[in-house]
């Protein structure tokens, strides 16, 4: 069983990499990029069977490991 | 005093940190190296330093890795009874990383990586760290470092602040940090992180001595203890 994990940074906590992402799309022409976030995709192979225990499980690895919830938020995908 | 040393893969200051606190415990046998696959610390340590460097290569996020360590647990379980442990640029990130500090030290806001040194003033003395400054005191010591950038939510800034737990800051801030913020202290004021190294400027003949004072005020906090 695959998940895949989106770690994002939390509203309000600034994002410099993002920031010069959208000044640099704006130097390439892009016209009405309001704003740009960067953030990270994790993709797992599990040995889980169970979507409900596989989901369970990751989310505990995000709380330890995969993302400092003090400034990113996480999602979880089991695919 | 007995101190010891974390070294992780890609601890790069660990042997300067060593050296900063032999000369203020008595010589280096009474400094330990510990790797972080152990799981015990030496026994009768009186404080640890974590040391700067690029820990793990900065996989994920600097210190993630390295926070959860082996030797990380006996680290916190340690500075939790009331042991004195200071970190230091990747050190001061795995600290946060491994919920002693709190906040997360994020890119510098110009994206750069710095290596230059910066005017620090000390922001208060009420920690072994900084006894033997005064507060308002700007000393000069060099920061290293990509990810330095200090953030917290503004009710753990509003803490740190109000509990006197800012122990320096930057005169220029060069990465972004908020409220200028280069060190905080614990809550018990006995955990210091800090991006920049003290350790860099503790001999005359690396550069200055602004340094030295830094761990002369760890032996003072253990003698009189």
């Amino acid at each position: 069983m695959k998940a895949r994990v989106h770690v994002t940074l939390k509203n309000g906590v600034l994002d410099p990499q993002g920031a010069a992402v959208a000044h640099s799309l704006g130097a390439l022409g892009f016209d009405g990029v309001n704003d740009v976030r960067q953030g990270k995709v994790i993709e797992l192979d599990l040995a889980e069977t169970d979507k409900a225990a596989a989901e369970a499980s990751v989310k505990q690895m995000c709380e330890k490991l995969l993302a400092n919830t003090v400034i990113e938020n996480y999602s979880v995908e089991i695919l | 005093m007995r101190a010891a040393v974390i070294q992780f893969p890609g601890s790069n200051c660990d042997r300067d940190m060593a050296v900063a606190l032999a000369n203020v415990a008595g010589g280096a046998k009474n400094v330990s190296m510990v790797w972080h696959k152990d799981a015990d610390l030496p026994k009768g340590l009186d404080v640890i330093g974590i040391p700067g460097g690029f820990s793990f290569g900065d996989y994920l996020r600097c210190g993630a890795i390295a926070a959860r360590s082996p030797i990380m647990n006996a680290v916190v379980d340690f500075a939790n009874k009331g042991g004195y442990v200071f970190g230091l640029c990747n050190g001061f990130q795995i600290l946060t990383e491994s919920g002693l500090l709190p906040g997360a030290l994020m890119r510098n806001a110009g994206l750069k990586y710095i290596c230059k040194d910066v005017e620090l003033r000390v922001e208060t003395t009420a920690s072994p760290f900084t006894s033997r400054y005064t507060v308002g005191e700007v000393v000069t010591v060099p920061v290293a470092h990509h990810d330095g950038n200090y953030s917290a939510d503004a009710e753990t800034l509003e803490r740190l602040v109000g509990d006197d737990r800012v122990a320096f800051r930057y005169t220029k801030n060069p990465n972004g940090s908020v409220d200028d913020i280069a060190g905080i202290l614990s809550a018990n004021k006995r955990v210091l992180g800090m991006m920049p190294h003290p350790e860099r400027r503790a001999d005359a003949q690396l550069g200055g001595t602004d340094g030295v004072r830094f761990f002369e005020g760890i032996a003072d906090a253990l003698v009189s203890a």
